[in-house]
């Protein structure tokens, strides 16, 4: 009886290959929501939260009837606000207005949260390597995908779920809330999906990572682009537009959400049918054998910081460059989109009449575009914490390179890359309306000097990341925390009527709302030396402590 | 030699010390990572670094390498003050880290001209002798490399840079024994240049074949410093003998420890230095059967490296009592 000793399972049912492919999923599940127990409730609340105190300021700051029409009327003349905020389908309740106002921001957050998460357990993981030591152990090989995936979209359910309870909460609609928290989630999911794909594609986490924002990135202009011109189906193409177009609290209209959804399941079905197609660690494209030798400029770490930093620098610029041509063009038909009743005419001229409304929309896309640049401020920055903490710059210090000629190399593009950016950015968005208005000589220069107005504060951003670096290198990544709070209070600070002070923490409440207003140097010049302050502390601090 | 004035008086640092220590400390936080450790290489040696993981050595070469900032002691590298003017004399060495990462987007062949250039000049006639010693493929971007290889990017990069002192930590961890060896043969040359070495390692066999002198740290102190030689000469021989008479005035000898006779078989350590006087003894009476075990290098270094020496070494004792009990029984009979 004790005579066999050949190992043999102890049940009888043999293992489905489909069921082999997943096993340990469940662990593995277990693992990503402890490893992630505090970012992933923390994002889900600050969702949560931002809506549900724009449904309770509503309240507040439009108590009456005729403070919403009058609401209503000044958002249908200002086609600016579609840009950031989308169409408003109903302002006359908390729910409607919420919907509007924060429904962008709300699956911005949550769309980037879940793709970073489905990177963060899936491509992150075999990055590091620490996906060969699960994968020795038993776990199937759709595993992890499906971990990240369930991970990810356990939290895009679940904010939507917090977010709709805390406006019903507030007192928004019931129905309403389901319907909005619904859209909220479903795009989460979709980027879900994304990132599901992106992680098979790209050989590096933050290639990634960067392929899944970029991805929210053109569905977002493709949005904008919808709402601010007579082409409304390229809203529809959008899974950012569906947010908009379940229309809460207005109508409802449930079978939007089919679209998400669908298209949620067909990327991750695109992922699993991708994930057998290459080797773990490996990525879709096959890496292309480098040179044996350098060519003869790669003598610096300048240089190197070059080859570091070019490929997200050309990203940043095409796509700056292409939203500046693509709203440069748009700005001047947005008078147009002005309904013709006699009300809105009269908004129309207390606006300045339709010069005045291209102005107003030229002015929110350059502080658009300013703080959505700052964030490659901060990326440029991150990249040295990122070199510091792979042990990569060890081999540099220890070279001739000095500590500052190294920061050195990396601040040209925090801040020259930034202006970079925004120049490009400029300099189409003034080509494009110049040739849409059939005056490029004259809107050229007024509109390029107003997008580079926002330069000194983008650096204030940049300064206030590199201050970080050399200060509290290991809260660098608190830089992203610095300049979403900088773009939340320019965004959301004036509509909740925040105190002045409170606004002024943001460096984009001083710049001047050029071409709109006029212009005034003081403040560009203050954020500048508020800038060179950051970063000269920043780089003493850098001198004085340890590497590593 | 307009560096010398930096060097403090107080450290007495010779001009033949390319690296000199004394009392250095270093905590992060709560964790004292160094705690008063003294290193002192001289020019044109190969320095054996030892100690057991955790013990500081990494964080020793950080500090000489002008990386971390040391909180007390005295620091100085070809006669500089390494915090100070870490550029300056980074151009007079390379350094090889324990845990090589290259740039995921760079060949292994960029990375090694960019780190030479940087140090201020590459033998290009060397690189590529290194390269083909090494079985190098530089083609190969950052990420597709190997630990083995990756560290041999680093070492290509080190050895064929013109300089005066080479700080490895670890650079053969991941090397295998053919490449184990090519890295003897090259730092053999490298001394025949009369540049200087620190090697931080763990291979014995490797320290044995080519340090000069071994500094043993433990906990962030320096236990034990000088050449092999000299450490060997602390260790003691095990002897197990049948004798052909009664063992007499065995005891009588120096150097003799934990004799035990039982009927004419004897059991005894000896002082290394003493073996050949014992052995005399022995063969006086006529040896029937002789075991030896002579000192290892990881008795020594497991001397240095166990936290409670006597302790430990009581227990080894014991084991190798235990052990002997069992292998007599077995063992077969020499005629002497």
């Amino acid at each position: 009886m004790t005579a066999n000793v050949t190992h043999v399972p102890a049940t009888h049912e043999k293992p489905s290959p489909a069921a082999g492919a997943l096993a340990g999923t469940g662990q593995l599940i277990r693992l990503a929501l402890r490893r992630d127990r505090i970012v992933l409730p923390v994002w889900a609340l600050v969702v949560a939260f931002l809506a549900a105190s724009g449904a309770s300021a509503f309240e507040a700051l439009y108590p009456n009837p005729a403070e919403r029409a009058g609401l209503t009327a000044s958002v249908a003349a200002n086609p600016s606000f579609a840009i950031m905020f989308g169409p408003a389908y109903d302002l006359e309740t908390a729910g409607g207005f919420t919907a509007w106002r924060f429904g962008t921001i709300a699956a911005l957050l949550t769309s980037l949260i879940a793709a970073f998460t489905v990177t963060r357990h899936t491509r992150q993981e075999e990055d590091t390597g620490r996906q060969e030591l699960l994968s020795s152990a038993v776990v199937g090989r759709y595993a992890p995908l499906t971990a990240g995936v369930t991970t990810a979209g356990l939290f895009s359910v679940a904010t939507g779920v917090l977010l709709a309870a805390m406006i019903t909460g507030v007192g928004a609609d019931a129905t309403g809330s389901v319907a909005f928290g619904a859209a909220v989630a479903l795009c989460g999911l979709v980027f879900t999906g994304v990132a599901a794909v992106t992680a098979q594609l790209a050989e590096y986490s933050r290639t990634a990572n960067t392929l899944a924002g970029s991805t929210f990135g053109v569905l977002f202009l493709l949005r904008a682009a919808g709402d601010t011109s007579d082409a409304e189906w390229l809203s529809w193409l959008s899974p950012v537009g569906w947010v908009h177009r379940v229309r809460a609290f207005a109508e409802n209209d449930w079978w939007v959400l089919a679209l998400p959804a669908a298209a949620a399941l067909v990327l991750c079905a695109a992922a699993y049918a991708l994930l057998p197609q290459r080797d773990v660690g490996m990525s879709l494209i096959p890496g292309r054998p480098g040179r044996a030798t350098a060519t003869s400029g790669l003598r610096t770490s300048l240089a190197l910081s070059w080859r570091l930093h070019r490929g997200a620098l050309l990203g940043w610029i095409v796509g700056f460059g292409v939203m500046g041509m693509l709203f440069g063009t748009l700005a001047s038909g947005v008078g147009d989109l002005v309904g013709d009743s006699a009300e809105m005419k009269r908004m129309l001229q207390q606006m300045g009449g339709a010069r005045g409304i291209e102005d107003a929309f030229l002015s929110s896309i350059t502080g658009m575009v300013a703080m959505i640049g700052s964030m490659y401020a901060v990326q440029a920055t991150l990249r040295m914490r990122y070199e510091e903490t792979a042990l990569r710059v060890e081999p540099l210090l220890t070279t001739g390179v000095g500590r500052l000629r190294w920061l050195g190399g990396h601040l040209l593009f925090v801040l020259a890359g930034t202006a970079a950016v925004l120049a490009v950015c400029g300099a189409l968005l003034g080509l494009g309306y110049g040739l849409s208005s059939g005056d490029v000589t004259g809107e050229w220069p007024r509109v390029f000097g107003a997008t580079l107005a926002q330069l000194p504060a983008m650096w204030v951003v940049g300064g206030g990341a590199v201050l970080l670096f050399g200060l509290v290198p290991r809260a660098t990544a608190a830089a992203w925390a610095l300049a979403a709070a900088f773009v939340l209070i320019s965004m959301f600070g004036p509509i909740l009527e925040l105190p002045q002070a409170v606004l002024n923490v943001s460096p984009f409440a001083h710049v001047p709302q050029l071409p709109h207003a006029e212009f005034s140097a003081t403040p560009l010049l203050w954020l500048t030396a508020t800038a060179a302050a950051l970063v000269a502390v920043g780089m003493t601090s850098l001198r004085r402590r340890d590497i590593g | 030699m307009t560096h010398n004035a930096v060097s403090s008086p107080s450290s007495g640092a010779t001009t033949h010390e390319a690296i000199g220590v004394a009392g250095l400390r270093k905590t992060f936080g709560r964790t004292t990572a160094l705690d008063g450790l003294d290193l002192h290489v001289e020019t044109g040696e190969v320095h054996g670094f030892l100690g057991p993981n955790g013990s500081g050595k990494s964080t020793t070469i950080r500090v000489l390498l002008g990386l971390l900032h040391a909180d007390s002691g005295d620091v100085h590298l070809l006669h500089g003050d390494p915090w100070r003017q870490a550029a300056t004399l980074h151009r007079r060495l390379a350094y090889v880290p324990g845990d090589v990462n290259l740039w995921p987007n760079l060949s292994g062949g960029e990375v090694i001209d960019l780190l030479g250039r940087l140090r201020g000049g590459l033998d290009k006639r060397r690189r590529g002798e290194l390269i083909e010693r090494f079985e190098l493929d530089p083609t190969k971007k950052g990420r597709t490399y190997s630990k083995g290889n990756r560290q041999k990017v680093a070492l290509v990069a080190a050895l064929a840079s013109d300089v005066e002192l080479l700080i490895l930590d670890e650079p053969t961890s991941g090397l295998d024994p053919l490449m184990e060896a090519a890295f003897q043969e090259t730092i053999r040359e490298v001394r025949g240049e009369g540049r200087t070495v620190l090697l931080s390692s763990h291979i014995l066999a490797e320290v044995e074949a080519l340090c000069d002198r071994v500094s043993i740290i433990r906990a962030g102190r320096t236990v034990e410093t000088g050449t092999l030689d000299d450490l060997r000469h602390l260790t003691r021989t095990s002897i197990s003998a049948e004798l052909a008479g009664h063992p007499n005035g065995l005891a009588s000898l120096p150097h003799v420890h934990d004799l035990r006779v039982d009927g004419n078989t004897v059991h005894f350590d000896v002082d290394t230095d003493s073996l050949d006087e014992a052995l005399r003894r022995l063969t006086d009476i006529g040896v029937r059967s002789l075991t030896s075990t002579p000192p290892t290098l990881e008795e020594l270094f497991l001397r240095h490296y166990t936290d409670e020496l006597p302790g430990a070494e009581a227990e080894r004792a014991e084991q190798a009592a235990r052990a002997e009990t069992a292998g007599r029984e077995e063992k077969t009979r020499t005629a002497p």
